[in-house]
């Protein structure tokens, strides 16, 4: 200790004065950041500062300035000082936390805040074995030695609370720590193992699939492992026109074969706010695409051929349903949705048939050849956002830590009762003693109460 | 009855307590005061049920939420939290003439609510991005801290009022005779930071989580974000400030005035200033 001690940076690592200095420059700098628009192309930024202020904000990595070496470097400091600061102090920390509180000096129980002094009827042995019996019946379990003519008991609760502030201390690092597994960057160009973290993104048309994703980082595609399929996308409508849900049905593939998801089926309905999970990759629902074309589900009722296709506006197509074709041949839209779909369909039995259907609503076809089943819907394509994060588990564990830290450190004491018990001016008494490290006018409270209860027990 | 009009009656009551307490403020007399904290404790009940009243409109409605949604709710919900905090506070440490310097924000920010242009008080449907249980534990952990860092505000400028009056010599006759003793609004402000903090660390916890569920990044360094963040640097500060370099009164004082204008601008400034994720609020 000494020897570190002497070690000037360790000093400066070790002070609180550099704390409170960082968490000022920290403030201040992420300021910056809230003013100057994040991640902009670069031409914005001479638009709106002008060609030299550009350049200046360029070249101190303003414009992306929270991943910046320097605002990096800072909380690199930060950590460094917490943890410094942190190991400094624990040891007396432990040191207070396991003291052998009897060898306090019965003097020095005079000169407690908190104090009370009782006359005691009974022998001095007798005395502290009722004073034991008492507290432990009160949950204070005691400790005792015979010294200064007398007997010193001890009870103490809370001993750990004391390290509450280190807990939180702790958790700050396990919440950095956490960034950085979780961080595309550290993945990319410390580990060299882009797949091991990352963010991005995918369009996936209905009826197709993907195994691979886009990194947002630098466009480059990613393997997934594995295949993710879009059956499925449609918007809700509140009746006001706002949007209610964007909803993907979406199911995972693995040897050509769709896997049985943690909900029990092949298929989650992946909606914002409802994420799927699979093998530590989380897809969000975060954009959608209209298309020209339309998606068809045909089936013949008869034979129970089923033919799922995509098809464009306004073209003869043909089933590999024997002889039976279609088209749609009109559409009605409300923006870039339809809303209504004309379609065209013969089995060449008979006249071919025209009507309307709403969009994606089921339509039965009555023909010569058999009953039809044909589902049209305008073809969409959901866009995911794709994440693997393996470090968001230290993150919640280090939030976790710093509720449980700071609940700690703010509301929980270590609380200390002493009793001594001893012969004054003739007369045998007990002198109550207590102190609380935080929160003393609570423990006040505590303290008297106890001190009445035991009055009150003892005559 | 609906649930606007029992607003209504609540921003009534707030600023009749407003005035009752300025009142005590101004001629000392103990039962103004406790009119003051009648009005005070009726308006919050009547904001408790009027709460509740929207929520259950809002099933009526057919698009069911708790009312933390927007602008309107948001403000009103600060304007609860605020006087609950306050009348806990006034009776557990007697403190009664601190309602003066607090009560004022609470009407401030109904009438700001129903009063302010381009605020809109209808209940509407939620967007996805909204439909989420954190988002009700984000809006409630971040307001109860709000809300106490208000009473810290309030308490710090009354601390700054009576030392300068304390400073001029000024006597019992003065009207800063009637606040508490400088000690004591130093101890209670302290307490309340420390109280704000604990939620404010909340807030800022379950609205990560609420992000990382909704977009898949707990943190994306929005000036919204970005600006809790330096809120929660700034209580951070205080504290270590107090615990290891014994910071205490007017210093204190003024670090819980510049912590709350920090919670202001996390609140408004964001959504007027500033552009982000965070646009919910602003309608
Ligand atoms: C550079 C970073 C930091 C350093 C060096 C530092 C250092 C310290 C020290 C020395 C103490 C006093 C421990 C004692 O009682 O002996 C303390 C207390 C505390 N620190 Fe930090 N701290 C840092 C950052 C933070 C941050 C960011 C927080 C945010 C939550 C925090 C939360 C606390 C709390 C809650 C206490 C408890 C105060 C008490 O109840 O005694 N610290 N810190």
């Amino acid at each position: 200790m000494t020897t570190r001690k002497k070690n000037p940076i360790w000093t400066l690592f070790t002070s609180v004065k550099l704390a409170l200095f960082l968490l000022f420059i920290l403030a201040a700098t992420s300021i910056l950041g809230t003013i100057v628009q994040q991640n902009q192309p670069a031409a914005r930024y001479v638009q709106e500062y002008g060609e030299n202020m550009a350049n200046i904000l360029q070249m101190f990595d303003i414009t992306d300035m929270y991943n910046s070496w320097w605002f990096l470097s800072l909380l690199g400091i930060f950590s460094l000082n917490l943890i410094v600061c942190s190991l400094e102090r624990i040891p007396n920390v432990i040191r207070i936390v396991k003291k052998d509180n009897l060898t306090t000096k019965t003097e020095r129980l005079r000169k407690m805040g908190l104090r009370k002094s009782l006359v005691l009827s009974v022998p001095l042995e007798e005395g502290a074995r009722q004073v034991s019996l008492f507290l432990a019946s009160k949950g204070w379990k005691t400790e005792q030695r015979e010294k200064d003519g007398g007997v010193l008991l001890f009870a103490q609760k809370g001993g750990w609370t004391r390290f509450g502030v280190y807990i939180v201390h702790l958790s700050i690092l396990i919440i950095l720590l956490g960034a950085v597994i979780g961080s595309p960057t550290f993945a990319r160009k410390i580990l060299h193992k882009p797949d091991f973290a990352f963010k991005g993104s995918i369009m996936i048309p209905e009826s197709k699939k993907t195994n691979f994703i886009y990194s947002f980082q630098n466009g480059e595609k990613i393997d997934l492992g594995f295949t993710v399929q879009c059956n499925f996308f449609t918007i809700e409508y509140y009746n006001n026109g706002m949007p209610k849900t964007y909803l993907s049905k979406v199911s995972v593939v693995e040897n050509g074969k769709p896997v049985i998801l943690k909900n029990g089926t092949t298929v989650h309905d992946l909606k914002v706010n409802k994420p799927l999970t699979y093998k530590g990759i989380t897809f969000y629902q975060s954009s959608y695409q209209p298309y020209s074309d339309f998606l068809v589900l045909l089936s013949n009722k008869s034979t129970n051929e089923k033919q799922s296709l995509i098809i464009p506006a306004g073209k003869q197509v043909r089933s590999k349903m024997e002889k039976v074709s279609f088209g749609i041949i009109n559409q009605e839209t409300r923006g870039e949705a339809v809303q209504r779909i004309k379609i065209w369909f013969t089995d060449n039995k008979a006249t071919p048939a025209t009507f309307w259907t709403n969009n994606g609503q089921k339509a039965i076809i009555k023909r010569p050849s058999g009953e039809y089943e044909m589902t049209v819907k305008q073809l969409y394509a959901t866009g995911l956002q794709v994440t693997k994060d393996p470090g968001v588990w230290f993150v919640y564990t280090g939030c976790g830590m710093m509720l449980f830290g700071l609940f700690t450190a703010f509301f929980m004491s270590h609380r200390k009762i002493y009793a001594f018990v001893h012969e004054e001016d003739g007369r045998h008494g007990i002198l109550f003693a207590g102190s609380a490290h935080k929160n003393k006018v609570g423990f006040e409270k505590v303290f008297t109460e106890l001190i009445d209860a035991f009055k009150q027990h003892i005559t | 009855m609906n649930s606007s009009q029992l607003f209504g009656i609540t921003t009534l009551c707030y600023l009749l307590s407003s005035a009752f307490y300025i009142g005590l403020l101004i001629f000392k007399n103990r039962k103004i005061g406790t009119i003051g904290l009648i009005l005070a404790i009726i308006g919050v009940i009547a904001q408790t049920v009027a709460l509740g009243l929207r929520w259950v409109e809002s099933y009526k409605l057919g698009i069911g939420h708790a009312p933390l949604t927007n602008m309107y709710e948001s403000l009103v919900f600060f304007a609860w939290c605020t006087t609950l905090f306050y009348i806990f506070l006034e009776i557990k440490f007697k403190a009664r003439v601190v309602g003066a310097f607090v009560m004022p924000f609470t009407v401030a920010a109904m009438a700001y609510a129903s009063f302010a242009k381009g605020i809109n008080q209808q209940i509407s449907p939620l967007i996805p991005a909204l439909q989420s249980n954190w988002l009700i534990a984000h809006v409630l952990t971040c307001f109860i801290g709000y809300g106490a860092f208000a009473v810290a505000g309030g308490l710090g400028l009354m601390y700054l009022l009576k030392k300068s009056a304390v400073n001029k010599g000024m006597t019992d006759g003065a009207l800063t005779g009637s606040l508490p003793e400088l000690k004591i609004i130093d101890d209670l402000t302290h307490k309340t930071i420390v109280f704000g903090f604990m939620w404010l660390s909340a807030g800022i916890i379950t609205g990560a989580v609420w992000a990382n569920e909704a977009w898949g990044t707990y943190w994306s360094w929005d000036p919204k974000e970005t600006w809790s963040i330096i809120t929660w640097f700034v209580y951070a500060s205080t504290l270590h400030a107090r615990f290891t370099r014994g910071w205490s009164g007017s210093r204190i004082a003024w670090l819980a005035i510049i912590g709350f204008v920090s919670v202001f601008f996390t609140y408004f400034g964001v959504n007027f200033l500033l552009s982000g994720l965070h646009s919910y609020g602003s309608s």
